[in-house]
């Protein structure tokens, strides 16, 4: 290898090299990292430093003796050295003469399953481990169910400590024949079982003498040739735009990564969302344009006409568009400690494009030992669901089987940011292109003008025995006296009867707070002052409430009353039930109260009476032109 | 690249003159050809960093036309830190760590790129692409977004910030097969040269300017040698070399029994030395 030109040639072969993307994943202490750090000690990928500081490790916090303890080659973080698992995904390369390998090895543990999904929604083949004395576990059957929900459609299982069981033939004949039976009901294309041993290396690399009753190949050796090329080239041209690239006033193009399809100057495209369609004139890059660009791509093309396109735009081929919609059904993966709640507003992202958007309707969870489905009313972390989406604005999609980069989104909570869920598109729901809105001739403006005043909600919000209703009652009466047209929404009357379907929980409260926001909106198109008092909790639901509305229709009124006042109030002996244990789900109690952090009136009730709280609500509504 | 630009208000991208800079840097002026990058790079100067690599950082940033800055922690220097006297360990914390938070407080940037690769070390394995940071620049490695798909969450409250590497999953050899094949220029140090450099301690430390004090036994050698990375000259060991081309140096790659870090002193200060300090906020 000194010769340049031997370099040469082999630069030549490394760029001819296709790569493959994989995960491991299988049980707590199946032997994961012990076999990456197998794979790269045995295809010499290690260096003299980073050895000698393994074998140091190793005698520190080693569990395999005095021999090399691969696993802490790739156990990274110092908690997961101290607790000797693996608690995050951590990526790892490697090559051999065939092919480049990047590997995310992933975590075992059920708490990080979100992590092995993360692993999984960039890989193209799932190498599944299973400890030869323990067979088939929940963990197993969850792991190759979510590869399989994640579009993984290639599995190696390897059985894993085979040397424990005297590398007999029964016990992995009974392991790979339990492992079909499950894996029978998910879509993989191909299913490779191999009798391994990660810490001696049996079948790792080279077939092993060891077990001459296995006739299939060893690890590496099926790795290097598996197919799993899944032609995303030939499948339907897809752009999601990123960014406008606008250097100046004379160039306008669109960059992106072509998530499918290949695109040629001269081809017709057409704009998803708006229907728009122009031809591509340049695929312009820094060492000239191109003649093709095709899937994988990151490029930026021109058109031949001024077509408004911005970034979440989807530029498609014309003849195969994807579906656009504001409602479609998907799988769900959850990924927070904090429960999903069907009717919370959470951020979507999908490709490019970010939209506000809810669950409508769960229809069910997914056992995944057993892949039944049962009824639910939330998912927890970890656990995967069936759902109907109702998002704010429509979106151009695929089908995730049809396509990972257009089919696929994130779920992010409103305030935290944190990533709560990962979710595949199943199909459009057809019902959203049905339903237009019925644009209507009298109109909100009007009718507000014919009663000489603006439309809004007041929304109170506050703890139990805060003061809620009662100020707004009073501000109700300030109003109508002064012939003002309101209508008064109170918590315990709606609960009554829209919502006496309703109980306490965390999801319960969404719902109600839902319809109650729904309920607000027509009222103020019917061009109403609007009253609502409402624990409201939830700072997510009070904002959404708030975007039902047109802007400056909406006022939240935080009516801030100590704890301990409300409890000495009690007017309705409430706290002194959730006190004794009475009451479940108790605001202030047992269910967090979320103050508002930015309300519009803030009515400190320990400093006044309620009816100067009112009128100051009333001259508040005047000064801001409400009142006409 | 573009989905930070086109999702975050100010962003900056850190520019260390290295190699992986040097690939950094090159491929977002790819992305937004015919634009210009739509944000400054950044420099946070320890003032111990190679004189040729300042010369080259300078007409780097000439030659493409690029909005520049240069950040010294300037209480650092009064107070008089220095690798030599104040040890790699604290030196590294005032004038790098303590530096960059100083420096992306200042000019607010919400979104910092960097060059650093999971093939790197450790804890850098399992790094995000875009890596998420408190108010105060800290990295949780047990509170990490999950990355799917090419599906970033940018999303930040104020104050908070996001790291991003755009090389994570490149490898030094893929960082060398794209300098040769896209023919990025790179600072000279890489390649062997007659330079004066001092063994101490078992590394080959380059003499590179007057503030270097001999100890009592040293002596300074003409040797040929060159640099797999470039930190600060002090902390920074050489290795012996005669691979004065590109196709030298990969080929001598491939032949190399140690990682390319072994040549960074501040890795090997503590146990886990590296996710320590990431967690402090270093890059």
């Amino acid at each position: 290898m000194n010769a340049p030109t031997d370099l040469q040639k082999f630069l030549a072969a490394q760029e001819k090299k296709s790569l493959l993307r994989f995960l491991t994943c299988g049980s707590v202490d199946d032997g994961k990292s012990t076999l990456i750090g197998r794979l790269l000690y045995d295809t010499k990928l290690l260096f003299e430093d980073t050895l000698a500081s393994l074998e140091k490790d190793s005698k520190k916090f080693g569990t395999d003796g005095d021999n090399i303890d691969f696993a802490l080659l790739v156990d990274g973080l110092e908690a997961e050295r101290e607790q000797g698992i693996t608690i995050d995904v951590a990526y790892r390369f490697f090559a051999t003469d065939k092919r480049k390998f990047i590997v995310a090895d992933t975590p075992g543990h059920e708490q990080y399953t979100r992590n092995m999904a993360t692993g999984a929604s960039n890989s193209d083949l799932a190498v599944i481990l299973i400890d030869a004395r323990k067979g088939v576990l929940t963990q197993t059957r969850r792991h190759a169910y979510i590869a399989s929900l994640l579009g993984i459609r290639h599995i190696v299982l390897a059985v894993n400590k085979i040397d424990l069981m005297d590398y007999s033939q029964e016990v992995f004949d009974a392991i790979v024949s339990d492992f079909h039976q499950f894996s029978a009901r998910l879509n993989f294309a191909s299913q490779v079982a191999i009798p391994i041993s990660a810490r001696f290396g049996v079948n790792v690399i080279e077939k092993s003498k060891v077990t001459p009753w296995y006739t299939g190949p060893a690890l590496l050796s099926h790795l290097e040739v598996v197919d799993v090329d899944t032609a995303l080239a030939d499948t339907a041209f897809r752009l999601p735009v990123q960014w406008v690239n606008r250097p100046d006033l004379d160039f306008r193009g669109f960059s992106g990564t072509i998530a499918g399809g290949r695109i040629k100057p001269g081809a017709a495209v057409a704009v998803a969302k708006s229907g728009r369609t122009s031809k591509v004139t340049r695929i312009v890059t820094m060492d000239g344009d191109l003649e093709e660009a095709v899937a994988g791509d990151a490029v930026t093309l021109t058109l031949a006409d001024e077509v408004d396109i911005s970034r979440g735009d989807v530029l498609s081929d014309p003849g195969a568009r994807p579906t656009v919609s504001d409602q479609f059904a998907a799988h769900l993966l959850w990924m927070a400690d904090e429960e999903l709640l069907p009717g919370r507003q959470y951020l979507l992202k999908l490709g490019t494009a970010t939209v506000p958007a809810q669950v409508s309707a769960l229809k069910h969870k997914i056992d995944v030992n057993t892949l039944d489905s049962h009824a639910a009313k939330t998912l927890a972390l970890n656990e995967v669901g069936y759902a109907n989406f109702s998002l704010a604005q429509p979106l151009a999609f695929d089908a995730y089987r049809d396509n990972r980069d257009t089919g696929g989104f994130i779920l992010i909570d409103r305030f935290t940011n944190a990533t709560v869920g990962a979710g595949m598109i199943d199909f459009s729901l057809m019902r959203a292109t049905n339903v237009h809105w019925q644009a209507l001739d009298v109109n909100k403006d009007a009718r507000a003008a014919l009663k000489g005043q603006r439309p809004v909600v007041l929304w109170f919000t506050g703890l139990s025995g805060s003061g809620k209703s009662t100020i707004a009652n009073l501000v109700e009466k300030a109003l109508a006296a002064e012939g003002k047209h309101t209508y008064l929404l109170d918590g315990d009357n709606v609960r009554h009867g829209l919502n006496r379907d309703l109980g306490f929980t965390d999801a319960d409260r969404v719902e109600n707070i839902r319809r109650v926001g729904e309920a607000a909106r027509l009222f103020v198109d019917a061009g109403l002052i609007v009253l609502t008092a409402f624990i409201s909790p939830f700072r997510s639901e009070r904002r959404m409430a708030r975007e039902l509305v047109g802007e400056g229709e909406f006022l939240e009124v935080f009516v801030d009353t100590p704890i301990e006042i409300c409890m000495r109030r009690d007017p309705k002996g409430l706290y002194e039930k959730a006190k004794a244990g009475k009451i479940k789900n108790f605001t202030g109690i047992d269910s967090p109260y979320e103050a508002p952090e930015r309300a519009d009136i803030t009515l400190k009730t320990v400093e006044s009476s309620p009816e100067d709280q009112a009128q100051g609500i009333v001259k508040y509504l005047r000064d801001k032109g409400y009142l006409g | 690249m573009r989905e930070v630009a086109a999702e975050f208000a100010n962003p900056v991208m850190l520019y260390s003159v290295g190699k992986d800079s040097a690939v950094m840097l090159h491929l977002a002026m790819k992305a937004f050809y015919p634009s210009k990058p739509p944000f400054p790079l950044m420099h946070v100067n320890t003032t111990w960093k190679f004189q040729e690599m300042i010369k080259f950082r300078d007409e780097t940033v000439k030659r493409l036309g690029l909005d520049f800055i240069e950040y010294i922690n300037q209480d650092g220097v009064t107070r008089g830190i220095n690798p030599f006297d104040s040890g790699s360990s604290l030196h590294t914390q005032v004038m790098k760590t303590e530096a960059l938070k100083q420096a992306l407080d200042k000019y607010g940037f919400d979104a910092a790129f960097g060059g650093a690769r999971r093939d790197e070390e450790k804890s850098r394995a399992k790094e995000r692409i875009f890596s998420f940071r408190d108010r105060h620049h800290g990295w949780d490695p047990k509170n990490q977004r999950p990355e799917l798909w090419r599906v970033y969450n940018t999303r930040i409250n104020k104050g908070e910030s996001i790291r991003v590497f755009p090389l994570s999953n490149w490898t030094e050899l893929d960082i060398w097969q794209y300098i040769m094949a896209e023919d990025i220029p790179i600072v000279p140090l890489y390649f062997a040269k007659k330079r004066p450099v001092v063994e101490r301690a078992g590394t080959l430390i380059m003499k590179d300017d007057e503030r270097m004090k001999l100890l009592p036994g040293e002596k300074v050698e003409e040797k040929l040698v060159r640099f797999r990375t470039l930190g600060c000259y002090p902390l920074t060991g050489a290795i012996e070399s005669d691979a004065d081309t590109l196709e030298g140096i990969v080929t001598e790659m491939f032949t190399a029994r140690t990682s390319e870090r072994q040549g960074r002193l501040i890795d090997t200060d503590e146990k886990a030395s590296m996710e320590k300090k990431k967690k402090e906020g270093y890059f």
